[in-house]
């Protein structure tokens, strides 16, 4: 499969599993505004997993759908972060994971759309809008919690405990896509990774929040070796195009 | 958690039109539900969000005294007078 495919079905996977995840909140959010609010971010994020998906199965040139894709693929076909599958957990842990997505998203969509290929360029712009106030949003709320109640504070610092090992991911470099990013197609991992970096921990910086020191670091989502979380996630997400094959309403 | 009420202009050239209102811990917040609850159809393109408890608002036991004394004075509206013909869009 070419490159530019797997590039594409990286970027699709994680907004797809990530809008599934924070779907789960529909509902049961802590009150409604938010409940509202956040439906509307796992919206945009599902319409752009639509988009990428869309092209990755034109790109793929058989005759499979963006549908197939989400919902015929197994676990070890998905090629998203183990990030973005991680439960959704308290709300502090939703909204830090929600922030770190936020601002690698700002960023890779600020670069694609540059890129040399046209629509990877228009996708991105179109989404850029979109997470520009993603991030206005998670960034308030990682503020709030930061400098909350001490409940809120070590609720957040558990979640940025447990979920600062999964960033590392997001910006792992292979020699194929080295090859994307000479091409102009590509954004470049090592540029992302730093104006993450620089991003998140001036945030952090303002705030009592500990980063954690340990050198661990969470791999293998980007080659379909999973956590045990995914499987169970696509079980529900996939269960009515699987029990009736091609269904449509 | 406060009140907030919502204003939204839905075109320039309108004025800002009570719609709802939402709940927020602080004015940032209340802006960005604001934008969430009620813009979501494109409703508009500005919004004012006020803090509920700055409204001064009348008092319904005032109603007699400040709206009733209105009824009678129909004179108060343009409609008895005679417009020229040269003029239009009245």
């Amino acid at each position: 499969m070419s490159a530019v495919y797997n590039y594409v079905l990286n970027l699709g996977d994680n907004t797809l599993i990530l809008g599934q995840r924070l779907s789960e909140w529909c509902g049961v959010g802590p009150f409604l505004e938010e409940d509202l609010a956040l439906t509307n971010t796992s919206l945009d994020i599902i319409g752009q997993a639509k988009m990428l998906l869309e092209y990755a199965a034109k790109l793929k040139n058989d005759t499979q759908s963006a549908d197939d894709l989400a919902f015929m693929r197994d676990q070890h076909q998905f090629k998203n972060v183990l990030l973005v599958e991680q439960p959704n957990g308290d709300y502090s842990q939703t909204m830090l994971r929600q922030y770190f997505m936020d601002v690698y998203h700002v960023h890779l969509y600020s670069a694609l759309s540059n890129s040399s290929n046209q629509q990877l360029a228009g996708i991105a712009a179109k989404s850029l809008k979109e997470v520009t106030y993603h991030l206005e949003r998670s960034q308030l709320w990682i503020k709030r919690m930061a400098h909350g109640s001490t409940e809120s504070f070590n609720r957040l610092q558990t979640s940025l405990n447990k979920l600062w090992h999964y960033h590392h991911e997001l910006f792992e470099e292979t020699k194929e896509l080295s090859q994307l990013v000479v091409q102009g197609i590509a954004a470049n991992p090592k540029e992302l990774h730093k104006k993450w970096d620089t991003e998140v921990k001036t945030l952090m910086a303002t705030t009592p929040l500990e980063i954690p020191q340990t050198g661990w670091k969470a791999t293998g989502g980007r080659i379909g070796h999973h956590s045990e979380y995914l499987g169970k996630m696509l079980c529900e997400m996939q269960f009515l195009q699987r029990a009736y094959p091609g269904c449509e309403w | 958690m406060k009140l907030y009420e919502v204003f939204i202009r839905a075109k320039a050239g309108l004025s800002h039109k009570h719609v709802g209102s939402v709940h927020a811990s602080d004015a940032q917040m209340a802006m960005q539900n604001a934008r969430d609850l009620y813009t979501r159809r494109e409703e508009g393109e500005s919004i004012w969000v006020v803090d509920s408890s700055q409204i001064i608002s009348s008092n319904p036991a005032d109603k007699a005294a400040y709206f009733e004394p209105a009824e009678d004075k129909i004179y108060r509206h343009p409609s008895f007078y005679p417009f020229d013909k040269e003029v239009k869009n009245i």
